[in-house]
């Protein structure tokens, strides 16, 4: 089946190719000058129409579209500048606030710790001063008692002797003498009863 | 079936014959797709350019961005001074762009597939790049044809070099586009011819090629487009900023 058409077909194919061949003796129709006036005339009027029609209406129209468009994306690329520029400075002003406000609360808190300090300073100048004064007070009554001790003991020392030696031998003795002994006795031995 | 592959190139007569003085200036099927791509030219960039939006549709962006690449095309290449000549060199490159994109539908025809159109585009560029060379710098315009650094024994011969050069332009330029157009389309009809020749059974190796000759096709399209656009800025640059 395949076969017989494949040979059908080669040959017929042979009588086209006859055919194709012994047409092509015509050359070729652009030489034939039978219609070059006509081509030159309606390429000059097509070509000029076509020429005036654009330069003069529609290339200036998407000239001008063009330019619109860049005009208009330049403006708008332009204001989307300004308004980051303006929120820049807006950043900047705030950023400002907030080291202001940072510089016055540590400056605040600074006074307050200074306020505080010196209130503290000024209360231990005075509590030093009132315990020093205590303690001077103290001292000074020390110091009276303790100059005012011998004196007294020496008393004691007398009155008792005398006591004493009333009830051991009954008799009284002169206070003046026992004294005098006292006396006799703390010039020799101070030192030793108060530690001078 | 149209066997011969030249056929697709032949121009015919499409409503009466219209005659000034002796020259026939008749509408035909060549007329039509430049009319045809003119319209659609018109049409898109027309809609591309109607609405205003920060978000542009895609019709816009289409046109916005059609504007940028040929805008960039001329400044990389022909630098400031060529913004006068912008719109000119728009129009030409979309007008033979969509020439050429009009072709790759089948059963329509290519404008820029004959050589007297490209021809009258080329020459037209030829004599205004000329003519705006010597009005910016005069006779100094013809320093064009002599380097600098050329010993002075070799300058005679590269002199004439240059002005072969510089006048053979418009030709190449022409034939180039031409060519290339007139080759890619009869080379796919060629292998469409061979798909129907060889039938079911050998026709998918053409077949494949001529899908493939297909996204070639449209490639050159652009690429001949582009080529033509960008040439004819480069010769703009030689005529504006005169280096040598």
């Amino acid at each position: 089946m395949f076969k017989k058409i494949f040979l059908y077909s080669l040959i017929t194919n042979f009588f086209f190719t006859k055919k194709i061949f012994a047409a092509e003796s015509g050359g070729m129709p652009q030489l034939d000058p039978e219609f070059w006036i006509s081509q030159i005339f309606w390429l000059v009027l097509t070509f000029g129409m076509l020429y005036i029609v654009l330069s003069k209406l529609i290339l200036p129209k998407i000239s001008a579209n063009l330019e619109l468009r860049k005009s208009q994306i330049q403006e708008n690329i332009e204001a989307a500048e300004k308004q980051r520029e303006s929120s820049e400075a807006k950043l900047k002003e705030f950023d400002g606030i907030i080291l202001k406000s940072k510089v016055e609360a540590k400056n605040i808190f600074k006074d307050a710790r200074e306020k505080v300090i010196k209130n503290i300073n000024s209360k231990k100048e005075i509590l030093d001063k009132q315990i020093d004064d205590e303690i001077k007070k103290a001292e000074v009554e020390i110091d009276t008692l303790r100059q005012s001790a011998p004196e007294k003991i020496n008393k004691i020392a007398v009155v008792t002797s005398a006591e004493i030696l009333k009830k051991l031998i009954g008799a009284e003795v002169n206070n003046s003498s026992i004294s005098a002994i006292v006396d006799d006795l703390v010039k020799k031995n101070g030192d030793k009863y108060y530690g001078h | 079936m149209a066997a011969n592959p030249m056929t697709q190139f032949e121009v015919y007569r499409i409503g009466p014959e219209i005659k000034v003085g002796a020259f026939d200036i008749s509408f035909t099927n060549a007329s039509l797709f430049m009319v045809i791509s003119s319209l659609a030219i018109l049409i898109i960039f027309n809609l591309g350019s109607k609405k205003n939006s920060i978000l542009p549709n895609k019709i816009q962006l289409l046109a916005e961005l059609s504007y940028s690449f040929v805008s960039k095309m001329i400044s990389d290449t022909a630098g400031s001074k060529a913004k006068p000549y912008f719109s000119f060199i728009f129009s030409l490159f979309m007008f033979v762009l969509f020439c050429n994109m009009f072709g790759m539908i089948p059963y329509t025809f290519t404008v820029t597939s004959h050589i007297i159109v490209t021809f009258i585009l080329a020459a037209f560029i030829f004599i205004g790049v000329t003519v705006v060379g010597f009005i910016k710098h005069g006779f100094g315009y013809l320093k064009l044809f002599v380097p600098s650094g050329v010993p002075i024994v070799l300058l005679p011969l590269i002199v004439v070099i240059e002005i072969i050069s510089y006048l053979s332009r418009p030709i190449s330029l022409s034939v180039r586009l031409f060519a290339n157009m007139m080759a890619g389309h009869t080379m796919m009809k060629v292998f469409g011819g061979f798909v129907v020749s060889l039938g079911i059974v050998g026709g998918w190796l053409p077949l494949s090629f001529s899908v493939a000759l297909t996204g070639l096709e449209i490639l050159v399209a652009f690429l001949q487009a582009y080529v033509f656009a960008i040439l004819t800025c480069i010769y703009l640059n030689d005529a504006l900023n005169l280096h040598h």
